[in-house]
């Protein structure tokens, strides 16, 4: 069978903790580097019944993504005679965070909705599918801060994983800042850091080869310099981030509980 | 909506199997699939699990709020069972407000658990009249493969049976984001599973899988529980535009008993534990 499971945990690399720390936030609470992502998990074929299914979880943060098409959108007013149509739907589930979110969608997740389907459109080609959609499901079933990113890591697993012409692979992280300090892959307790200058929070995502920004959201306080190099630090962590995406789709048909 | 398309072909071959007793997963009529559950899926849930039987899976999370009770019953409290059959479970399913599947699916199980007295409501009171918790049940689909009605409302029974209570802060009157090691106040004797059968051809089907439930003329819903050993039913819907005719109506029930006997152990081992 072609669409197996896999999964694969990543060990964060022995960073070295280059930045200075002037700032109120000098240890990450759960005693990770400034430049550390959590422990990531990558999975492909997750959902048997779809055309390409992948989940991404890093510490708190899981989200799966589902692809299903190119299928012939309707109604018709919709179709583009040119190429096909990339349409993302992100939720999150009722029990993911602490206060139980509603079903259905919100401002909220239409928005991120949007944004992720601009990313996502940077990097698939769907010239070769006129008058369809291509629709990508991000669900979200336990929340710690990043699901936007930790869901586009997981559709571009499953548009990979669905065979969906790609030019490039994507990959996510939230970069941010706490304070003073700048911090990679921001989990729920630093995003609502209130001390100093608070908290900044940087959705960032990034093509594999050009590294060419497909999704940048910003919310806090932050100079250019330092806009620069939170950038720079989430370029990095996404070549890790890649790494694991990469190595969870190769070992789609040899891994262990392949199905 | 896009309706799921069975080949005449595909239709005739599963028809005339089942006339011999046979179906194309090796499974007897009667047979349901291999059950997995998982707990973990969410920690800021009272409980989250992933429930898998054969390839159909779902996601069930139970939530705690406070509330004011409804002036007709001031001391008891409220429960709400919602199901999200998503787009990422099926080709069937669309985005936005539930379908009336969803809302089938939901209204059904939640009135199993609530009618069956499952859950002490009078338990679930904080200050008569002023606060009471609230129950919330969510259902997500994640893959459906047939019989997600059975599978969710396993799953809610599991769901519940597993959810810890979270601490009240009664000075701050909110609650706290930490669980007691108390469970939900349930009634474990009251406590009755659904079990969904079909006509597919001649022939009736215990947990159908997506082609079967396709092709099938009708379904009848029987939650059953426990009566000093006994089965006893506690809620039924009939599904699908087919009629049940008399000795059909004879084999589900006697399926009912047999299937209960068999299967209530194993549910209340997986709601229980052992």
């Amino acid at each position: 069978m072609l669409r197996g499971t896999h999964s694969q945990v990543y060990l964060p690399r022995k960073a070295k903790n280059k930045m200075a720390v002037e700032g109120l936030y000098k240890k990450r609470i759960d005693g990770r580097k400034f430049d550390e992502v959590r422990p990531m998990i990558a999975k492909v074929g997750v959902v048997p019944s779809a055309d390409g299914s992948a989940s991404f979880e890093t510490g708190g943060t899981k989200a799966m993504a589902v692809v299903r098409g190119p299928r012939t959108l309707h109604p018709q007013h919709m179709q583009n005679a040119q190429k096909g149509v990339l349409r993302v739907s992100y939720g999150m589930m009722p029990f993911s965070v602490w206060d139980r979110i509603r079903p259905g969608p919100s401002r909220r997740s239409e928005e991120i909705s949007k944004v992720c389907e601009w990313a996502l459109s940077s990097v698939v080609d769907l010239s070769g599918f006129p008058n369809t959609v291509v629709d990508v499901f991000i669900q979200v079933p336990k929340a710690d801060a990043g699901t936007r990113v930790a869901g586009l890591n997981a559709a571009a697993m499953a548009l990979a994983h669905a065979g969906i012409p790609m030019k490039e692979m994507l990959t996510a992280i939230a970069v941010g800042k706490a304070d003073k300090t700048l911090l990679v892959d921001v989990d729920k307790a630093e995003e609502d850091f209130h001390d100093g200058e608070g908290a900044t929070d940087i959705p960032l995502a990034v093509t594999s080869r050009g590294k060419e920004v497909a999704l940048l959201q910003l919310d806090g306080k932050i100079s250019p310099s330092e806009l620069k190099e939170a950038i720079e630090m989430g370029k990095k962590a996404c070549d890790d981030i890649l790494k694991v995406q990469m190595e969870a789709l190769k070992n789609l048909n040899g891994g262990e509980d392949n199905e | 909506m896009s309706k799921f398309i069975m080949p005449n072909l595909q239709r005739d071959k599963i028809e005339a199997y089942l006339a011999e007793g046979k179906r194309f997963d090796g499974r007897k009529a009667e047979d349901y699939r291999e059950i997995i559950v998982e707990d973990g899926v969410s920690p800021s849930a009272a409980s989250a699990i992933r429930v898998k039987v054969g390839k159909t899976e779902v996601l069930v999370g139970v939530h705690l709020g406070v509330t004011t009770p409804y002036p007709d019953s001031p001391d008891a409290g409220t429960f709400m069972t919602s199901a999200e059959l998503h787009p990422m479970a099926s080709q069937q399913f669309d985005i936005g407000r539930p379908g009336i599947t969803a809302i089938e699916l939901a209204r059904v199980i939640d009135r199993g658990i609530r009618e069956s007295g499952f859950i002490d409501f009078e338990k679930l009171c904080i200050e008569k009249g002023e606060k009471v918790w609230q129950v919330f049940v969510d259902i997500v689909a994640i893959n459906d493969d047939g019989n997600l009605l059975d599978v969710a409302g396993l799953a809610a029974l599991i769901a519940l049976g597993r959810a810890k209570m979270p601490v009240y802060n009664a000075e701050e009157g909110k609650v706290e984001h930490d669980f007691s090691d108390e469970g939900i106040p349930l009634s474990k004797e009251a406590m009755s599973f659904n079990m969904t059968f079909h006509k597919v051809g001649e022939t009736i089907v215990a947990d159908v899988s997506k082609e079967e439930e396709a092709i099938s003329k009708l379904r009848l819903s029987i939650a059953v529980g426990d009566n000093g050993g006994e089965p006893r039913i506690t809620a039924m819907q009939k599904g699908k535009p087919g009629a049940i005719n008399s000795k059909d109506m004879e084999t589900i029930l006697n399926l009912v008993e047999s299937k209960w006997k068999e299967m209530f152990p194993k549910v209340k081992e997986l709601v229980w534990g052992k």
